[in-house]
This record gives C-alpha cells, structure tokens and sequence, in this order.
C-alpha cells in the first residue's frame, strides 16, 4: 500500500502579510516558507501508520505543486521521514488547477491512500482534497480527525457540527484532515536531515490547464480601535460598556 | 441566470446558519433578478421546509432516502449537482462549515465551476464575478474573480446576518438517480455532543488560555458562558494539555469563528490564536500582562487576575440579567 501526502507551501504562520504592485500581489520579500500546518501533521500520521503496518504500507510520498523555490520545503518532508517527493513545475494559479495538476500525475502514479489539509493557511481554499478526489472519481472523507488501520480496514473518524463520526471506506480514497489527526508534527532528525538530500525528489513536467478564479486584488482589514481599559476593581464597568456601547449582553 | 443552494438540516431542523445562507442568496439573487431555489437533502418535515421561504426561497427541492441521513460526500455532490442541472443554476451556494468544505469542491468539478469559499459578502459585481473572501487566516482579504460561467461559493457564517423576507416557497420532491458506488463510505457510530452551546453556532464565545492556570479552573468560566448562552472555547495549548476538550480549540489549527462578543480570558493573543478569532465582532481580553498582545486586537480590556475577574463578571451579569428581568 502506497499512500500521498500533498504538500502546500505557505508562509510561516508568523508572517507579517503584505502586498505588492498595488495590491494585486503577495508580497514574498524575505518570508519564511514552511509545509502546512495540516499537511505537515498529515504527514506525521502517514508515518506512523507506516510504521505501525508492519510493513503492508511500502511507501509515503509528498507532492507539490510549485515552482523550483518550494524544494527546501519538499526537502523538509524527505526529512521528516517521506520516502520520495515529487514536484509538478507550475505556479499555482487556483485550487482547480492545482486539483487537476495533482489527478493527472495521479492517473498515470495511482496511490491507495491521499491525504490532503483540510485548508492551506495562505488563500484559506479548503478545496484542493475535495476537486481531487472529484476528478479522480474517488470517496473522500473531509474534516478527519483520526486514520486507524484495522488490517485492509480503513476506519476513520471525522468531526461533524456538535459531535463526531466513525466512518469505514474502501481503498482508494482521499482524506481531508483537521486537527487530531497527529498530536503534534514531527520534527526532522540530524539523520533525516542528512538521507533527505539523497531522497528522490522528482519533477514532473505540468499539464495544460486552466485556472477557473483569479485574485484581483488584495487589503488588509481597517487598523482596530484602540482598546478601552476598564479598571480590574470596576468590573461593572465593562458589563455596562458591554450592555449599553457594544449591546451585544 | 439561476442560482441553488444547499441547505443542510441537523436531525430535520435547520439552523441560525440555514436563515443566513438563504438571507445571502436572496441578496444575490437580487443582484441577478433571479429566484432562490433549494435543495435539501434527507428528512425535513415541510413545516420546517417552509421556513426557509422566510427569509426569501422561492423553490424548494426535497430529496428523501433513508441512506441519506448522514453525510457522504460523493452522493450528496452527486444529488446537488443532478439539481443544478436540472434547474440550469449558475450559482450554487453552501455554508462555509464541514459539510459545505465537504462538498461544494466536488460539486465545482463537476460543473466546472470556479470555486470560492468563505465569501464574506454579495458580489462587488457581476461582471466580471467578484467576490471578497478571507485570506491569511484572517491577516487579509481578497477580491476574487470567477471566470467560469458556472460559479460554487461557500459563505463564511455570521458575515451578513439574517434579514426575513418571505416568500410563498413551494415544495417539490426531486427523485435523483443513485448507484451503490456512491455509498462506498460508511457511517458506523455518530456521537453527539449534548447540553452545550456549539462553538460553531454560538453568538458570544468565552475562552480560556493558558492563564487559567489548571482545568479545574474552569468553573467559573463555565458559569460566565451559562449565564450569557455562550459557547465554551480555548487556545492551543489548552486543549493540547488535554485541559478541555480539542473541539473548543480556536485558532489558525482550530476552529475559525466570528462571534458577536468573545472572552479571551488568560490568553496572550498570539498570531495563531487571532487567526480564529479576529473577525469576532467585539473582543474583551483579561489578562495579567498589560503589554499581552491580546489588548492589541481587544475592544476592551482589563488588566488583571483572571481568577479575581471572572467571579466578579459573572455576579455583575447576573445583576444584569436579573435587572432586565
Ligand atoms: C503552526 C502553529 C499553529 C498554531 N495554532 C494555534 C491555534 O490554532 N490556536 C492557538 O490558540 N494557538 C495556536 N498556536 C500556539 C500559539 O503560538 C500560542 O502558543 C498559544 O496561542 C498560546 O496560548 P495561551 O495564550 O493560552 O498561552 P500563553 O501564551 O502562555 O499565554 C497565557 C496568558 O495568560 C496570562 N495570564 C497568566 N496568568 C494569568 C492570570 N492569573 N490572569 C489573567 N491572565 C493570566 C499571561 O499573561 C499570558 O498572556 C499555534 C502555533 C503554531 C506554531
């Protein structure tokens, strides 16, 4: 058994986000890229399941679909424990192109299981698992908080409003996962550090496809009201503010 | 132009979040001079149906099978694209929560539609297709324009309110075909959350952070959301500690919410954390620390000890309440 891990490449969640040439642009001067925080905790948890099958699961691979400058963060991932990357050379333009860069490759290089966040924290789509699964005509199960191995049996667990499911599916499928997936992510070892550099990480050629959105342009919200201090001896006065300014006890 | 929108129910009812995606439609609608038509999927009594002509649907169109009753992705993107196509909608809408990221990408593929999601307001315009959305995790917006002649959107919830304005909204049942490969996906156990406000429906959020020092601290909190009709919710830590529960994490890792009025009590307001939280209407932060980054994002604010304040604000409200009778 095979399983994917995609990739998005995103700015550090600390960024100070800003744009360029008229607002039409991210502004990337000087950003630190990491892997997504949800991909990356995919990721942990592809490792443990591979780990933990004695076997049965042959190979983790990451895929991403960027430019030359995402290879230090596919290179992380080599690090953290995947097997072999593979990057398809194209800027990403939208989470349809994206998609349907990923279902290519994935026609021709078929997985049992992939794993994709449940949203990239740069353009926030929560769209890239749910169009891959669609155009590769797959199950998908979306907001998963547990992968459990039971043998062939796959069962899953997924957050629903106000609870959550248990859910078993057939191989192969794409899972879109949130937190509890992995406690926290795994971090590169000196080792894993050193076996990266001689990971295969191969780059694929893109397809012709077309984006179906754009960014048009880009703001950042209205600068916050200073905040009113109310006295920690004069609680009532907040629950005034609150009752008669804000009106919103 | 014709436009559908998918409206989830919750064991046959439908919710706050219901009233505002069809309150958001009617508006675009509007725009479009066109009609909102509804889909709705598993069993809904039409007296609950009706109530969606409220706030302006004008067609609703009911699908009823016993299989239906939980969500399975392909078969629910499989059913609501049958209806897009057969009403010829351009637009189809759903609810920026988990079943709406579970299926508005799937239903995009398949009708080729440019897709986005968490749309915070009506379209800038119509041609070309614009709509503002959130980007960063709350640190930007985007305008963004749909090419496509087909468009999916997902509305990111308590954006624009709900307003009434009824309509006459009339029933049909719509029988879509369905093959068992659309049921490769199980439902075994649901387990439901009982007797709390959900974080995802709430109006007021209260939050504890780490400056609340152990969970068995959490009482009075507990009562401050009691009295208010609040939901519960904490930072990262907090519920990484295993003090509360993971589904109350709120964050850029948790949950993403836009209450009216949120409690940040003993957090720090740390870039993560006010990626869930920034877009709450108002923010009160108690905190020991003057100088926390909380009171940069905050509305109000009160330099103090939490265990000292939280008692005090609940008895005050209490006053409150009980004034108002
Ligand atoms: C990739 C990534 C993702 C993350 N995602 C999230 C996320 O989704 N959500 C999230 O919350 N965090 C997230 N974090 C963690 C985040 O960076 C902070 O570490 C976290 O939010 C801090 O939680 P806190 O405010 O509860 O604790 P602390 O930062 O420890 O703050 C505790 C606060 O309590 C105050 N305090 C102490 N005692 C008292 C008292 N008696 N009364 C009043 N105040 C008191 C202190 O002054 C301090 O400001 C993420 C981090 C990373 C790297």
């Amino acid at each position: 058994m095979k399983i994917l891990v995609c990739i998005s490449n995103v700015p550090d969640t600390t960024t100070k986000i800003r744009f360029t040439d008229n607002d039409t642009k991210f502004d990337a001067a000087g950003v630190q890229w990491i892997i997504n925080p949800w991909d990356e905790l995919a990721l942990t948890r592809a490792l443990e399941l591979k780990e933990g099958s004695g076997g049965a699961i042959e190979k983790i691979s990451v895929i991403n679909v960027g430019s030359k400058d995402t290879e230090p963060t596919l290179r992380k991932a080599l690090a953290i424990g995947a097997d072999d990357a593979i990057r398809i050379d194209a800027e990403p333009q939208d989470a349809y192109f994206v998609a349907s860069q990923l279902a290519e490759y994935l026609k021709a290089n078929p997985f049992d299981i992939m794993l994709c966040g449940i949203d990239s924290s740069d353009y926030n789509g929560s769209l890239v698992g749910g169009m891959l699964s669609e155009l590769l005509d797959l199950p998908s199960v979306s907001s998963v908080s547990k992968i459990n191995m039971d043998g062939e049996n796959i069962i899953l667990n997924r957050e629903i409003d106000g609870g959550s499911e248990t859910l078993e599916t057939t191989v192969p499928f794409v899972a879109i996962v949130q937190k509890g997936i992995a406690l926290e992510p795994r971090i590169p070892s000196m080792r894993g550090i050193m076996m990266a550099r001689k990971k295969p990480l191969e780059v694929k050629p893109a397809v012709e496809t077309e984006a179906l959105t754009e960014f048009a342009g880009f703001e950042l919200p209205p600068p916050k009201a200073k905040c009113k201090m109310v006295d920690a001896e004069n609680v009532n006065e907040l629950v005034e503010l609150l009752h008669n300014e804000a009106k919103v006890i | 132009m014709s436009l559908l929108v998918y409206t989830e129910n919750w064991d046959g009812k439908f919710k706050k979040l219901s009233f505002e995606l069809i309150t958001y439609a009617r508006k675009v609608a509007d725009q479009l001079g066109t009609e909102v038509s509804v889909v709705s999927i598993g069993n809904v009594a039409d007296d609950e149906l009706l109530k969606l002509g409220s706030y302006g649907a004008d067609k609703i169109l009911k699908v009823e099978d016993d299989r239906l009753n939980v969500l399975i992705n392909r078969a629910y993107s499989s059913i609501i694209t049958q209806v897009a196509d057969n009403i010829n909608a351009d637009i189809v809408l759903f609810a920026h929560n988990f079943s709406g990221k579970a299926i508005a990408p799937r239903v995009a593929v398949k009708l080729k539609a440019g897709a986005v999601t968490g749309v915070t307001n009506v379209p800038s315009s119509l041609d070309p297709f614009t709509v503002k959305k959130m980007v960063f995790t709350n640190k930007a917006y985007a305008d963004v324009i749909v090419k496509s002649s087909k468009k999916v959107l997902t509305l990111f919830q308590n954006s624009l309110g709900v307003e009434e304005n009824p309509k006459p909204a009339a029933i049909e049942v719509f029988t879509p075909k369905l093959d068992d490969d659309d049921f490769k996906t199980k439902v075994t156990e649901t387990k439901k959350i009982t007797g709390k406000v959900l974080l995802t429906d709430a109006e007021v959020v209260v939050s504890g952070g780490r400056g609340m020092k152990n969970p068995d601290n959490w009482k009075p909190l507990e009562e401050l959301a009691e009295v208010l009709g609040a939901a519960t919710a904490c930072s990262r830590p907090v519920s990484d500690e295993g003090w509360r529960p993971h589904e109350e994490h709120v964050g850029q890792t948790g949950k993403i919410i836009a209450p009216n009025l949120y409690f940040a009590l003993g957090i720090s307001g740390a870039i993560q954390h006010l990626g869930g939280v920034s877009s709450s209407k108002h923010i009160v932060a108690v905190n020991t620390d003057k100088d926390a980054p909380i009171f940069e994002s905050a509305d109000y604010g009160i330099v103090g000890d939490v265990h000292k304040v939280l008692p005090e604000l609940v008895s005050k409200i209490k006053e409150l309440k009980a004034s108002q009778g």
